[in-house]
């Protein structure tokens, strides 16, 4: 190999580098151009049209201006204290269960399952609970939409406080049951507990998730024109009357679109940002 | 002497009993210990049930379609609701096409992103970087399609599509260069994928929505395995005198190849599954067409669409069509889940700055 | 005694953020000669290694200051590469770090394969010479593209990497501790070697082990806490050093 000659790198490695780099760098001013394009787009159209209305009137018949999302936000509200309900008690049992009982192949087959879970397109899940709640009950309700969205954040919660409680260091574990403390209520007591910041955030993460779905909540909870806060009813949900209006004829709806769709980012990214802050100020290392 | 010959009054039970059985809890833990496992064993098994009974509807609801059309359910194109032949085909091609062309967009862009963050990015922009990653997977697909409607897809009608079409449609500049050098029109394929009206919502639209949506999970999974590539492997490949796009190749996509691949398929089947910014984008038409422009159907949008009218085998027709929903994003999201447990061995995902 | 200087080491500083781990190194490397770098742990022997193939600097707010020439290389000068440096100063690391996806044969191209070079023809001689350099020809030649570079054992593992460094035919071999991590029989396999390469390269070699020094190098330096102190004939700092702190370390008063 005549390496004398080579003063230096030969130039086509270096163009090679460059244009590598250079591509990977627009690569990431693309993907945060759309972020930029549609917050801005929804902060810019949402405030807009922001008013009181919104917040304190129900929808207005078709045709007509004016009306606002006050059912929808206070319907979304209780869907998602339903799916709460539902879901993080499961979500943090079933965590429990495979953190302390479930390193074997039943445990695997569980978390296979959430797995599996976590990747059912919402619609489908939406499905089957109107096969499993509208059917048998014979009506759209409230209780149907929190029970499908609730279903949605079982594998998310469940998955995260597995991990938190796995990182709780056994010597903690020993401590307790060496000083005679049973293994429930070391696990009770001691090991939750000081996983808790963990749990917590990956609930508000699933919560995030979830406040924006609008699918499941098409057979399930269906809309509603009406104030209807009943667990037996059909319910108005932020998201559904968003999409509703979105694809409306009718000019006045669509502005209120936008102002829905503003609420909805803010709450969303704003807990989102709020988890992000929490984690990254080291709240969530377990015990010490 | 005497206290030696003193057996443990607990002597005679079981010996769990003389570990624990001393102090308040008595031998009641034994039995609270049990309570409590039975308790969380039950959250697991309610796990277990809650998808066996998705799998259980599904298949029950849709016997009624699969009992009338049979496997000419994947074949046909035909959707009429009034005499009730349903056909599912122009829905599955349309579910995978518009996921593969969201691959297409968004793979080479968050592979990019995720090497920039890991390896390239000054630490003050990592923060800023990997939160608005997080903040793309947050917004709902709801908010996805409302600024699809308005913003993407004129922006698509008055200027994107016009410029494909006069380049590449069948008219095109570099379409008609080639006719011009004497090559058969049927060989230009490209050309028909951009031929037809421009409403600006269509296929093309439905692709680059989702292109958008599922840019973050392959970015933030192909972080994740990125930086599980251990430094050593950095290093050696520097040592030989590599340049740095020279040392990602050769040390870190190489060895982070499988991951990377099940991050790809991830993002598949988080395509295949969305509804909403589809339903909202790709013009509901049940039809297969060539071209990008056209409107075309999704497995997610025709339930969606379709559902408050349906009944009988109409509604029974949708619940297949779940039904081959679930299937696919199953085998999809079982695959990626090996592939990418094989790289970060089984250490659970989770993205952070 | 005349010996060529193989690399010549002038006032060079190093740090790690605010903690300056090199001290005004002066030193010069006989050319063609093994040199051994000794020292307690935490000396900079390590970080002075990593400077002359301008590894030191990929570390973040890592910084380096002073001259080292290495034949007709000014790596530190103004517009020089470090990608260059890189390719005519070799280096093998403590834990053998083979490329996991990549055969046998390709590990030890990898070197050629990013300079384009050659034909198979030329690649085929190039990996055979390199491994045979590193006494791993007998064992591989049957596997060489059969078994990936992570499937042999750690002796071989480190024999594979000394080949792939080899293969770029630099002008000299940095190893840091490249035995440190194997067995006694591999051990002894890796100074052999390294006894055979000195004939064709300057090699320097960190050790924390000085009977490994004593096998093996003809001269060596001692370093203590970011400071060259003594550098000379092996033979001669074993038996007469010139500093007392050698004599510590080396009576095992520490370290």
């Amino acid at each position: 190999m005549p390496k004398k000659q080579l003063q230096t790198i030969p130039w086509w490695r270096r163009a090679k580098n460059f244009a590598a780099i250079g591509s990977i760098g627009l690569a990431t001013v693309i993907v945060i151009l759309p972020l930029v394009l549609i917050l801005g787009t929804v902060l810019y159209k949402g405030i807009g049209s922001l008013d009181w209305n919104l917040f304190t009137q129900i929808p207005k018949p078709a045709g007509e201006l004016g009306g606002g999302m006050a059912n929808g936000i206070a319907g979304s509200v209780m869907i998602l204290m339903i799916a709460s309900i539902i879901g993080i008690p499961l979500g943090i049992g079933s965590g429990v269960f495979l953190a302390e009982y479930g390193r074997n192949i039943y445990g695997n087959i569980v978390r296979f399952t959430a797995d599996v879970l976590n990747g059912v397109p919402s619609i489908v899940i939406g499905l089957t609970a109107y096969a499993l709640v509208v059917v048998v009950q014979g009506h759209f309700s409230l209780l149907a939409g929190g029970i499908a969205l609730g279903i949605m954040m079982i594998p998310t919660v469940s998955r995260t406080t597995e991990e938190v409680l796995l990182m709780v260091p056994q010597t903690i574990r020993e401590a307790a049951l060496g000083l005679g403390i049973p293994h429930w209520r070391t696990t009770l007591s001691v090991v939750l507990p000081s996983a808790r910041s963990g749990i917590i955030t990956s609930i508000m993460l699933a919560f995030a998730r979830i406040a924006g779905e609008t699918a499941p909540l098409m057979f399930t909870a269906f809309g509603n024109q009406f104030w209807s806060t009943k667990l037996n009813q059909p319910t108005a949900a932020l998201p559904l009357q968003i999409f509703t209006y979105a694809v409306s004829g009718f000019e006045d709806q669509r502005r209120q679109a936008w102002a829905g769709a503003f609420v909805l980012i803010v709450m969303i990214v704003g807990t989102v940002l709020i988890v992000r802050f929490i984690t990254s100020r080291g709240a969530l290392k377990g015990a010490n | 002497m005497g206290a030696l010959s003193q057996a443990p009054s607990s002597q005679d039970a079981p010996s769990k009993l003389a570990v624990v059985g001393q102090g308040k809890y008595g031998s009641e833990s034994l039995f609270a210990d049990a309570a409590f496992r039975s308790l969380v064993t039950a959250c697991a098994i309610a796990l277990l049930t809650v998808v066996g009974l998705i799998v259980f509807e599904l298949v029950t609801q849709s016997r009624l379609s699969l009992q009338k059309f049979g496997f000419s359910f994947f074949t046909k194109s035909i959707w009429d609701p009034v005499q009730e032949n349903f056909g599912a085909l122009p829905s599955i091609y349309g579910t995978l096409v518009s996921s593969f062309l969201a691959l297409l967009i968004a793979v080479p862009l968050s592979l990019g992103t995720a090497l920039f963050i890991t390896e390239l990015c000054p630490k003050s922009l990592k923060g800023i970087l990997s939160v608005s990653v997080e903040m793309l997977a947050a917004i709902p697909s709801v908010i996805y399609g409302l600024w699809g409607i308005f913003v993407l897809a004129p922006f698509l009608r008055l200027h994107v599509q016009p410029l494909l079409a006069r380049y590449l449609g069948p008219e095109g500049h570099v379409t008609n260069f080639f006719i011009g050098l004497g090559i058969p029109a049927k060989y230009l394929i490209w050309s028909g994928l951009f031929a037809g009206p421009r409403y600006g919502i269509g296929m093309l639209a439905a692709g680059i929505i989702l292109a958008i949506m599922i840019l973050p999970i392959i970015a933030s999974i192909t972080r994740e395995v990125i930086l599980a590539v251990p430094r050593q492997q950095r290093e050696a490949a520097l040592a030989l005198g590599a340049t740095r796009w020279e040392m990602l190749s050769m040390a870190v996509l190489r060895n982070a190849r499988a991951g990377i691949l099940g991050a790809i398929i991830l993002g598949l089947g988080r395509a295949m599954g969305e509804t909403m910014a589809v339903t909202m984008l790709i013009g509901n038409r049940p039809e297969i067409s060539r071209s990008l422009f056209a409107p075309g159907y999704t497995l997610s949008s025709v339930i969606a669409n379709e559902f408050s009218e349906a009944n009988g085998t109409y509604l029974s027709a949708l619940i297949e069509m779940a039904l081959v929903l679930f299937v696919l994003t199953l085998i999809v999201n079982a695959l990626a889940g090996l592939l990418v447990w094989s790289i970060t061995r089984g250490t659970p995902s989770r993205a952070h700055a | 005694m005349e010996v060529d200087i193989g690399i010549q080491v002038q006032d060079l500083n190093a740090w790690f953020g605010n903690t300056q781990a090199l001290h005004g190194i002066n030193l010069q490397i006989p050319a063609k000669q093994t040199t051994a770098i000794i020292g307690p742990s935490g000396c900079g022997k390590s970080t002075f290694v990593r400077c002359l193939n301008r590894m030191h600097e990929t570390l973040p707010q890592a910084r380096v200051t002073g001259h080292v020439q290495i034949s007709d290389l000014d790596v530190y000068g103004r517009g020089v590469s470090p990608v260059w440096i890189r390719r005519r100063v070799g280096m093998v690391f403590q834990k053998p770090n083979p490329f996991p996806t990549m055969n046998i044969y390709d590990n030890v191209a990898a070197g050629l394969k990013l300079n384009g070079l050659g034909s198979r023809r030329q690649m085929d001689e190039v990996v055979e010479k390199s491994l045979r350099s590193a006494a791993l020809w007998d064992e591989v030649k049957d596997i060489l593209k059969k078994k990936s570079g992570a499937s042999l054992s750690g002796g071989q593992q480190q024999r594979l990497c000394i080949a792939r460094a080899l293969a770029v035919e630099p002008d000299v071999l940095l190893m840091d501790e490249p035995a440190s991590a194997l067995d006694p029989i591999s051990t002894s396999k890796i100074e052999d070697l390294i006894f055979e390469l000195k004939a064709r390269y300057t090699v320097v070699i960190v050790t924390h082990n000085m009977q490994q020094a004593a096998r093996v190098a003809e001269f060596t330096a001692f370093f203590l806490m970011g400071n060259l102190v003594e550098f000379d004939k092996t033979e001669t700092m074993f038996t007469k050093p010139s500093d007392k702190r050698t004599e510590d370390y080396i009576t095992g008063r520490f370290g």
